[in-house]
């Protein structure tokens, strides 16, 4: 990935996101190849690498018995990179952006799956890092906290952080990311930016109450109807558009026709890999 | 690291819960001497609770021999087990290493906390069997007897003491060592417990079988009551070094498996 992006890490439940995810963060060590981090070897230069990367690992953990600040503390003194002068206004900083702000001195123990998800990923942003490694960051956040960490993320990476999250909320992904990766069965089968992916595909959806009259008036550029829906090729809704109105056709909506990631995803991707199906076909590996 | 991780143990209040309990047998062993006056005859029951009624100095003594050949081995084992098997339950070990809190540190700091654990657990036993002993029995201003027979000076009595309380926090390294190098195998920390006194309870047993006398030598529990030798005249240096060197050597073997074990494996937890 590259310096700047959002990258959102796709793939099926067993797919090896998870593994990938502990691999750069020198918790897994890999049976071949290497694992480079911010262009330094890991886990070989973890000292030196881990210190500019905030993480979030398969959920957050604290010491329940502990208050949220006391367990930041305890974090950040735990390895290089936290200044102790700072530490007090570093943690006040990060509570006020993951919304904990008025916690106080309430044990851990005591916090809701969403108010834990917020201290673990202010975990990850205590050292101010260039790179935070998030593992389903919204998992267990209603709709207004999903809603509030997308804006800190997009807040935080137009300050310069770079961002990757691994998700298998394809929505989420579509709404924060700039690019994406697909993986299947521990391998990268897909990676590109979301524009090119979801890049308009030349067609036109026109949506009508009488889709036969389409096929009817633009003769031989229809692709496909069904219910109150016409596929047309062409690029610019205005002319599909005028053309349609010319020949009398009532029109209700007009838009580019693009693949969503849904789509793409499910294209370059093989079944669920948490699925198991008898002996035939062996994996790939 | 060290100081996060003496901070994470004796801030949570398990730890404390633990020594409280741990010197609840003593206390209540005290009070019950001092009120029926009904203290075990010469050479039963633990060492030296025969002698405390008539002299209360010795209390610190019999308390650690109280506690000793369970409730310290458990409360040990409890706190070491726990020592990565309970941040790897957790789910915090991963954040740690990722700090990155440096695998060989992470150990060296946990093995530290832990030794920190056991000499002021020791020394709380102590402390408090001094006082328990001081309220409630007779206390001889000129010293105690020996286990010989002979006469001990209060400064000799009060230094035996503080070599016996040491003794007794090295015999419960050993301890410590097979339950952190259970700790680091596991994401359990009741089984590595449970596997660590699972090990004295067996060296126990195999102590008092005939049997098995070709290595009862090397069983980790052989000389743990050997602090009662601090207090014969003159002092019977044999089997308190024999347990020491035994205990070094069981410190040394494990902490390296340990050590081994832990530095490359996949945190996964």
């Amino acid at each position: 990935m590259r310096a700047g992006d959002v990258y959102g890490f796709l793939g099926a439940n067993g797919s090896g996101k998870t593994t990938t995810v502990r691999m750069l963060l020198g918790l897994v060590l890999p049976t071949a190849g290497q694992v480079q981090l911010l262009g330094e070897p890991m886990p070989k230069a973890a000292r030196r690498v881990l210190p500019r990367v905030g993480a979030l690992i398969e959920g957050p953990a604290h010491y329940g018995h502990l208050s949220g600040r006391a367990n930041l503390a305890l974090m950040d003194a735990a390895g290089p990179g936290g200044v102790r002068r700072t530490r007090t206004a570093r943690i006040d900083t990060v509570l006020e952006q993951v919304g904990l702000a008025g916690v106080g001195r309430k044990p851990v123990k005591a916090y809701s799956l969403g108010m834990r998800q917020r201290l673990g990923l202010g975990a990850a942003l205590l050292r101010r890092p260039e790179l935070v490694i998030l593992d389903e960051p919204t998992n267990g956040l209603d709709p207004q906290g999903i809603h509030e960490i997308r804006e800190l993320l997009l807040d935080l990476n137009r300050g310069g952080t770079t961002v990757f999250m691994s998700s298998h909320l394809l929505a989420e992904v579509e709404q924060l990311c700039t690019r994406v990766g697909v993986l299947d069965r521990g391998r990268l089968v897909l990676q590109d930016s979301l524009a090119t992916l979801t890049a308009p595909t030349g067609a036109t959806v026109v949506r009508t109450p009488d889709p036969q009259r389409v096929r009817a008036a633009l003769d031989g550029r229809v692709l496909s109807v069904d219910g109150t829906r016409a596929v047309v090729r062409g690029e610019d809704p205005a002319e599909v558009n005028a053309a349609l109105v010319a020949a009398g056709v009532p029109v209700t909506g007009l838009a580019l026709q693009r693949p969503t990631l849904e789509e793409v995803v499910l294209a370059a991707a093989s079944s669920s890999a948490d699925r198991v199906d008898a002996p035939g076909e062996r994996s790939r590996r | 690291m060290i100081a996060v991780e003496l901070r994470k143990l004796f801030r949570r209040p398990r730890t404390w819960v633990t020594i409280g309990l741990l010197n609840a047998l003593p206390v209540l062993v005290a009070v019950l001497l001092a009120v029926t006056d009904l203290a075990p005859r010469p050479g039963e029951g633990p060492a030296f609770l025969s002698a405390v009624l008539t002299n209360g100095t010795l209390y610190p003594l019999a308390a650690l021999a109280i506690v000793l050949p369970l409730f310290l081995p458990i409360a040990v084992a409890l706190i070491a087990g726990d020592s990565v098997a309970g941040e790897a339950q957790a789910g915090t070990l991963r954040y740690l290493l990722a700090r990155p809190a440096g695998r060989t540190r992470l150990l060296v700091a946990k093995l530290v906390s832990i030794l920190v654990f056991v000499f002021v657990t020791v020394v709380v036993v102590a402390v408090i069997g001094y006082l328990t002993g001081q309220l409630l029995f007779d206390v001889q201003p000129l010293g105690g007897t020996s286990v010989s027979g002979t006469t001990l000076t209060p400064a000799q009595v009060a230094g035996r003491t503080l070599l016996a309380v040491g003794y007794v926090a090295v015999s419960m390294l050993g301890v410590a060592a097979f339950a952190l190098f259970f700790s680091t195998l596991t994401d359990s920390p009741l089984a590595a417990m449970l596997g660590a006194l699972g090990i004295l309870v067996a060296s126990s047993l195999l102590f008092t079988l005939d049997a098995a006398s070709s290595f009862a030598p090397y069983l980790p529990t052989r000389y743990w009551l050997a602090f009662v030798d601090f207090f014969r005249a003159p002092i019977l240096w044999r089997d308190i070094v024999r347990g020491l060197g035994l205990q070094v050597v069981y410190v040394a073997v494990l902490l390296g498996a340990a050590w081994a074990n832990f530095a490359t494996k996949d945190v996964s937890s």
